[in-house]
């Protein structure tokens, strides 16, 4: 349990760190950065085998941000891991920075530039049958947004992970239901998500993607069935955390105002104080 | 200067990608990080006899352009060398987008070879041309584009390739294309230019199959007693700026001839470097801006005036300015 209280207030230090990002270089995604911070949290401090001082060892698990524009969170993590050092957080977005607001493999810690949606798996789908041809055990995980999955070529990489039968291939779907015109079901119907991709011939479970917990034993199975790729439905709520920005469809890439974040940073702070 | 071109052609007809496929074979049977990735086209690149013999470093994809590129990458990024072997009128098109974030922007080391390019697929129409190509790739930043002339540069653009960490784009044809090169004895070097036919009265600058048709014409213009510099731009992105503007200096005039729209190719490649270094006037010879006529590739390159003739005309109009 001590491993679960340590994930929770790395999660919540994590979204305070963004929204400070966020606030000071005026820009950014807010919601999803905050949706998808659980997942990332437990990626990153309890999955995968990285080493921040060895960036391209060969043998690392693999992490292909699909959804590139929700970076913030991403970023506040490889800082505060290691990668690379905590004060160039302060440049977020600001001229020349090579922390920009979608992925950037410049920076030690990212694989791939991303940014273009629909185009992770595919990706995802080329480094994992890479080490199956090489006969290693690196896993690759891989994060969409949901109104990614209306990508043509989300489904030509669903395809060939279950032909190639990826069994160390995860792909999570961070469900938060919001896009930036509004509902996902309202701008293009994805349910039942689920059963899409169990037709596509994937391992689908669905999980609490805000439950540091849960999130652990999910991947902790990952891959529950032999030669089948593992689909992580990870519900969240976008904007979780900040209680005025959950579930608003307009904190997609709204930036706090002085009191917006100020409230926002109270909040987050009494959150941590009761996590002991 | 050594010669190096053939001449007159000699009825060698070997296709460029039959000559890659060989090429790759051998290679790929040396090392095993060396890939190809096929969209459901391993007939038409030439590659069943690769998928037979290496069944292990084939790897299809079916058809979808998007994710042969993507997972190109992927595969790229984990120590692969993935040659993707797609028709060019799809690889460089449908799938630019990969082209441009996971192959450029990544720089991820990808070769797509674009088969059955131009107008191979001559009588399918234009949703089966690909005379776009150079230009589009061409404007994206971190990917070399190449055009063999014939099978031996195939087969030395290749073996090079496989040497080069970095992203390119090769179109070849479909068709069995006349030698242009003696033999594979000459200097190949990626973005340096070579003269297969020295002169000084007037310069030929093509690429691909094209320059079996600026080889003829300069045999045909020397009977008149015009001395045609040809100049083999195989690569098209880095170009051998030095080349062109020696060219445009010693020569005066220069013709463009390319299996490519009139817009955004060779022509207008090397149109930007005289206006800017060396002006001198610039015939541009490809395909209008149109979508162009069914036919064989003959009849298309005869069509629009990728011919020895037109070639012919356009150079004594030029010299008699």
């Amino acid at each position: 349990m001590e491993e679960i209280m340590f994930l929770k207030r790395k999660a919540t230090e994590i979204r305070m760190e963004l929204l400070k990002m966020i606030y000071e270089a005026k820009t950014g995604h807010t919601g999803g950065s905050l949706s998808n911070t659980d997942i990332l949290t437990v990626l990153y401090y309890k999955m995968m085998n990285i080493d921040p001082n060895n960036p391209k060892w060969e043998d690392r698990d693999r992490y292909v941000q699909s959804k590139g524009h929700a970076v913030e969170s991403l970023w506040a993590i490889l800082a505060d891991k290691g990668f690379f050092p905590k004060e160039e957080l302060k440049t977020f977005s600001q001229y020349k920075s090579r922390l920009i607001g979608h992925p950037n493999n410049k920076v030690p810690g990212i694989e791939m530039n991303t940014g273009a949606l629909g185009h992770g798996l595919p990706i995802a789908v080329g480094m994992a049958l890479a080490a199956k041809l090489d006969g290693k055990s690196y896993k690759v995980y891989t994060l969409m947004g949901d109104g990614e999955q209306a990508e043509g070529s989300v489904w030509e990489g669903a395809m060939a992970a279950s032909q190639y039968k990826l069994d160390n291939l995860v792909a999570i779907i961070d469900r938060n239901k919001l896009q930036i015109t509004g509902s996902t079901e309202d701008v293009m119907g994805l349910e039942p998500l689920g059963d899409k991709w169990r037709s596509f011939g994937w391992d689908v479970v669905e999980v609490d993607g805000n439950d540091v917990e849960a999130l652990v034993e999910v991947f902790s199975q990952a891959p529950r069935t032999p030669g089948k790729p593992t689909m992580v439905v990870a519900n969240t709520v976008k904007g979780k955390g900040v209680s005025f920005a959950e579930n608003v469809a307009a904190w997609h890439h709204h930036v706090p105002s002085k009191e917006e974040f100020e409230l926002a940073m109270k909040e987050l702070s009494e959150q941590l104080e009761v996590l002991v | 200067m050594k010669n190096v071109a053939l001449k007159p052609a000699k009825g060698n007809k070997i296709a460029n990608r039959q000559a890659i496929s060989e090429t790759l074979l051998d290679l790929a049977k040396k090392d095993r990080d060396i890939l190809v990735l096929t969209s459901d086209s391993r007939g038409s690149a030439s590659m069943v006899q690769f998928g037979k013999e290496l069944p292990d470093q084939i790897v299809e994809v079916g058809i979808a352009e998007q994710n042969i590129v993507g997972m190109a990458s992927g595969l790229a990024h984990s120590g692969k060398k993935p040659f993707v072997a797609s028709p060019a009128c799809f690889l460089s098109m449908r799938s630019i987008e990969q082209i441009k974030v996971d192959v450029a922007y990544s720089q991820t080391n990808v070769k797509l070879i674009g088969i059955s390019g131009g107008v191979s697929y001559g009588a399918l129409g234009m949703s089966h041309h690909s005379l776009q190509d150079l230009a589009v790739t061409r404007a994206i930043p971190g990917i070399d584009v190449m055009m063999p002339a014939d099978r031996h540069e195939a087969k030395k653009m290749i073996e090079a390739l496989v040497e080069y960490d970095r992203p390119v784009y090769v179109r070849i044809g479909r068709n069995p294309v006349e030698d242009s090169y003696l033999s594979e004895d000459y200097d190949f070097q990626i973005g340096k230019a070579v003269t297969m036919k020295d002169g000084d009265d007037i310069t030929i600058i093509a690429t691909g199959e094209t320059v079996r048709v600026a080889l003829d014409a300069a045999e045909a213009l020397f009977e008149q007693g015009i001395e045609c510099r040809v100049i083999n731009m195989h690569t098209i992105k880095p170009l051998d700026e030095e080349a062109i503007i020696k060219a445009a200096k010693e020569t005066g005039k220069i013709i463009t001839i390319e299996e490519h729209s009139i817009h955004g190719g060779l022509g207008a490649a090397v149109a930007e470097v005289v206006v800017q270094h060396q002006p001198v006037p610039v015939k541009i010879i490809g395909i209008p801006d149109e979508p162009a006529i069914t036919g064989n590739t003959a009849q298309v390159f005869e069509y629009y005036g990728l011919s020895v003739e037109n070639v012919k005309k356009i150079a004594v109009e030029l010299l008699a300015k």
